[in-house]
């Protein structure tokens, strides 16, 4: 076979790394700001705290959240064992780029981010896991074709604000996951705070699967960075009844 | 030792290939392993030599390894650079974050010239396959 060009040689190990892990959702949206950290972190501690054994991937290399909302502080190296493991913060395997940024910007292109989450993908051993959940930043750039590319069995919730900018992005993603034949689990409507039936009726015309409003919370704040006080706040409450339609 | 996850990646990687071509076994596997990412050599050789014992295919494979200089380039000022001057400027914790995703490279050092964070890896990010040989 001779002088065989190989294709990089980290891809074939990532199926096998993901292998104990029975499913893998990734929390996406066309906008910024929207939610998906907070849902991220949301459904990840849900689960947890139901007795499931759950992964929190946060790929938002730029602009990572996870750990502010989970209240982690301590940025130590993950341990190594043939590979790394992921901390475990109140009961989630947690991996995010701020264990190797220190918390410290990460101005990457492109290529870089591919190559980081790649490596990201290639050597943390999460084990027997029953889900992965993945906050994604915004948009349908690089994370999110890598996600498409690297994670086969991902599947898409996607969250959205009733707001017709919010929305106007939050198609341009909806129409790639579906060209692209994906399973995409449902629509969130998250920081509803009035009536109204813009988000319901899209999804419905488009024939997606509404998973739901969550209200405006207005003490949401005081519980980011207590994981115990998000599992008891009213947006908990709300999300719950997503999470049950997603598990 | 995430040494051991990345001798896992390149033979993995070589399997994955070798059963495309049809190759009964690999004879000769050739990695590279970019100096950016400061992969401890005896570690990395002690897994691939405990990995290939379970592999069929990997029976009596040659394995060398050849360390690629890493070089660095401004996009701002177009100034190069090597890792060697690279990390003469770094900490431990620096260094080692650099080892796991190189990347992060981009967090923790600048152009040396210019201080512009904008830079690109050119050479000697990481570990790759330069060739593979097998029989059918
Ligand atoms: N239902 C909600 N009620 C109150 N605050 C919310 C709600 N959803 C999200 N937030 C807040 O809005 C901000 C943006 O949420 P975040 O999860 O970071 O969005 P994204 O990840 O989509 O950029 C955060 O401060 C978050 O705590
Ligand atoms: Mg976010
Ligand atoms: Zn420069």
């Amino acid at each position: 076979m001779g002088n065989l060009s190989i294709m990089d040689v980290r891809l074939s190990v990532i199926d096998h790394r993901l292998h104990g892990v029975k499913r893998v959702i990734a929390v996406a949206s066309g906008k910024g700001g929207v939610g998906k950290s907070l849902m991220a972190s949301s459904f990840a501690l849900n689960l947890s705290n139901k007795g499931y054994k759950v992964g929190l991937l946060d790929l938002d290399l730029y602009g990572p959240s996870s750990h502010i909302i989970l209240g982690v502080n301590d940025f130590s190296f993950p341990e190594e064992e043939k590979g790394i493991l992921p901390h475990e913060i109140s009961g989630i395997k947690f991996m995010s780029i701020v264990y190797f940024s220190q918390d410290k910007p990460a101005p990457l292109r492109g290529n870089d981010i591919t190559n980081a989450i790649i490596e990201l993908l290639a050597i943390t051993q999460w084990g027997n896991l029953d889900y992965i959940i993945i906050d994604m930043p915004p948009g349908i750039g690089d994370e999110t074709l890598d996600v498409i590319h690297l994670i086969k069995k991902s599947e898409f919730v996607v969250v959205t604000t009733p707001s017709k900018v919010a929305l106007g992005a939050v198609d341009k993603l909806l129409n790639i996951l579906k060209e692209l034949k994906l399973p995409v689990l449902g629509i969130i409507e998250n920081m509803k705070i009035n009536e109204s039936k813009l988000i319901f009726d899209y999804v419905k015309e488009k024939n997606f699967k509404f998973l739901g409003s969550v209200s405006f919370d207005r003490n949401l704040e005081d519980a980011i960075g207590f994981t115990n006080k998000l599992l008891n706040t009213s947006f908990m409450k709300d999300f719950q009844k997503v999470v049950e339609k997603i598990t | 030792m995430h040494e051991w996850a990345l001798a896992e990646s390149v033979l993995t990687a070589a399997i994955e290939a070798a059963e495309k071509e049809k190759l009964k076994k690999i004879t000769e596997i050739k990695i590279a392993i970019g100096q950016l990412q400061q992969i401890e050599e005896d570690i990395f050789k002690f897994a691939l030599d405990e990995i290939k014992k379970n592999e069929e295919k990997l029976k009596n494979v040659k394995i060398t390894i050849k360390t690629e200089k890493s070089t660095l380039k401004c996009k701002n000022c177009e100034n190069t650079w090597t890792f060697s001057d690279m990390k003469k400027k770094l900490n431990n914790d620096e260094s080692e974050a650099i080892h796991f995703i190189p990347e992060v490279a981009f967090v923790h050092t600048r152009c040396p010239k210019c201080k512009s964070p904008d830079f690109e890896i050119i050479t000697g990010r990481g570990v790759s396959i330069t060739q593979i040989k097998g029989k059918k």
